[in-house]
């Protein structure tokens, strides 16, 4: 089985060339989120390049889209479109912009506004169950993204209609661009409130591919209420110097930064290809 | 008088398509009795979704269900739906391009009484400002349903406002000249044009026979698309009348007024008057009162035509 840490070092690398080159993007989430996305894409959801008009398939939206450059790095890494193609990302006219397009192959659904992936994914699991179709719909969500009111909206009809085909996942990386989520606006009873909306609650240690797996899997085996995967993460996760600091939410490194970045994530891949091999 | 409203149109029209196409979705907001859209819940309930009083997971659920294939109706007053899910509207459906239609009903002054928060005098401008959504004012229960048999027929987002009450037709049965995204001319004349949308246009009409009456001869379009813009029928209307007059329910910044004065000023600028809601809190009242009040009746028309002539 391929080894998804890995993965998702050669990810963070992808994204670090990505926003280094484009001088552009939201490096802190992209590196909180990755293992995320890695585990969906790689392990989890019935997606590819060859099924994105095949109406089984699973269903995907980035809600916190400002994480878009690791998702693109996915994308390419599983062939939704060349790699090349990335060139052009945040230049003039491309539509490789800082946040998902649908224009773009394998992406469902624009967005960068906050607040709007949960209540769209409701729709998207809705249909399933008014099709009779066995594919999940999945959303990962920011955590200072869950102050928007429409959250709540999508969550309490999500769980009205039993949607069970649906899981959330809160990337918890416990910041965001004015500093600490819990001095802007907390949510440490996150728990305790998306139950009170009914839903199924996992936690999960969010940069764990092997742990987030364990926890879908269990969501995808939960009958009659959605779920919602509390993802704790730490932003920035793999470089030193960008862990667990607002200041790299849409910071881009300068050559020296960029040079150590690329030395850390590499000696971490390279380790973690160690420990594989043996 | 029309025995029906036209918001009770597209439930009809929506439930003689819907045992034969069971993609077609209706949404409401705890609005399925103020949309007129209850029959349609009692004879297809697997096809209707109530999100309860939450606008803007009303319209997100939608593109949800239109980006899986499903033909989804929203019906919730208009007030609500071009403000409160102003968002929704530009990101989940206009510029994610999903099939949904938006119904907003009761719109303009039709809530009367109920004031401010219920009035939607601003829903020409929120909607039409977005890129690809199209903008439709149906004036009758006639083109009510000619209108929505040809939406019925695509697949690009759309948002159409009624009004509360059964109103006066323009047309009749066997008699509804109809092209989609065309105005259609219900006079013609050569001494202004008067452009309506909406229910305005029952008033346009007659104000037109009170002119002729007086020997003035006005062209009547009934500009149910607002956008896109007939932009022919306007410069055609500038180019053979001279003069141009707009009557709407809407307030008077970014409506029909403003798209057809912009469409004439570029191609054949000619003298244009318009009426409509002040840029003010509507007075409450019944919507017949408050037409009389802001003037905007076919005696109104007379007045405000007979000046727009005198000017030259």
């Amino acid at each position: 089985m391929m080894n998804l840490t890995e993965k998702a070092y050669q990810i963070r690398q992808d994204v670090l060339d990505l926003i280094y080159r484009g001088k552009a993007g939201h490096i802190g989430g992209d590196f909180s989120v990755c293992d995320i996305l890695v585990t969906l894409y790689y392990r989890i959801m019935n997606v590819g390049p060859d099924k994105t008009e095949d109406p089984d398939r699973d269903r995907f939206i980035l809600s916190k889209g400002h994480s878009v450059e690791s998702l693109y790095c996915i994308l390419a890494d599983r062939g939704f479109f060349p790699k090349e193609e990335l060139l052009g990302y945040s230049q003039f006219g491309s539509k490789f912009i800082g946040h998902p397009n649908n224009k773009i192959n394998g992406i469902e659904m624009n967005s960068g506004s906050l607040g709007h992936g949960l209540p769209v994914a409701v729709g998207m699991a809705l249909a399933g169950k008014m099709d009779g179709r066995a594919y999940r719909v999945y959303t990962v969500m920011g955590d200072g993204e869950l102050a928007e009111g429409s959250v709540w909206e999508g969550a309490m009809a999500a769980s009205h209609y039993h949607l069970d085909n649906l899981t959330a996942v809160v990337d918890r990386n416990r910041l965001q661009i004015s500093g600490s989520t819990e001095d802007v606006m907390h949510h440490d009873d996150l728990a305790a409130r998306f139950e009170a909306f009914g839903w199924n609650v996992i936690h999960a240690p969010g940069n764990d591919p092997d742990a987030l797996t364990a926890a879908f899997l269990e969501a995808a085996e939960t009958k009659g209420l959605p779920t919602v995967i509390i993802a704790n993460t730490v932003k920035g996760c793999g470089v030193s110097f960008m862990e667990d600091k607002a200041v790299w939410h849409h910071k881009v490194p300068n050559e020296q930064e960029y040079e150590q970045a690329r030395r850390e994530l590499e000696e971490r891949r390279a380790f973690i290809h160690g420990i594989d091999c043996e | 008088m029309a025995s029906i409203a036209n918001k009770q149109v597209i439930c009809e029209v929506l439930q003689e398509h819907a045992a034969s196409d069971r993609d077609i979705i209706v949404l409401c907001s705890d609005s399925r009795g103020s949309a007129s859209m209850t029959p349609f819940f009692e004879q297809f309930p697997e096809q209707s979704v109530e999100t309860g009083i939450a606008e803007q997971n009303l319209v997100s659920i939608a593109a949800g269900l239109a980006a899986c294939g499903k033909k989804p109706y929203v019906a919730s007053p208009a007030c609500f739906l071009s403000t409160r899910s102003m968002e929704q509207v530009k990101v989940d459906v206009a510029y994610s391009h999903t099939n949904v239609k938006l119904v907003g009903v009761s719109g303009g002054v039709s809530y009367g009484a109920l004031g401010m928060t219920h009035h939607s005098a601003q829903d020409i401008a929120t909607m039409g400002s977005i890129p690809g959504m199209r903008v439709y004012l149906p004036s009758d229960r006639h083109q009510t349903r000619k209108l929505m048999e040809a939406l019925l027929q695509d697949r690009e987002p759309a948002y159409i406002r009624t009004g509360r009450n059964a109103v006066e037709d323009v047309y009749t049965e066997d008699h509804v000249p109809f092209e989609m995204n065309k105005a259609t001319v219900l006079a013609e004349g050569t001494d202004l044009t008067i452009i309506a949308c909406g229910e305005m246009v029952a008033a346009a009409k007659r104000g037109a026979e009170l002119l002729a009456e007086q020997g003035i001869h006005a062209r009547v379009l009934d500009m149910y698309c607002v956008k896109p813009l007939d932009t022919e029928a306007v410069i055609r209307a500038a180019r053979e009348t001279g003069a141009i007059l707009t009557i709407e329910e809407h307030g008077p910044i970014g409506g029909l007024a403003g798209m057809v004065a912009q469409t004439a000023a570029a191609a054949c600028p000619v003298r244009i008057a318009s009426m409509s809601l002040p840029d003010a809190p509507c007075v409450a009242g019944k919507s017949k009162e408050i037409f009389a009040y802001y003037g905007l009746t076919a005696e109104g028309i007379v007045t405000r035509a007979r000046q727009l002539l005198e000017r030259f």
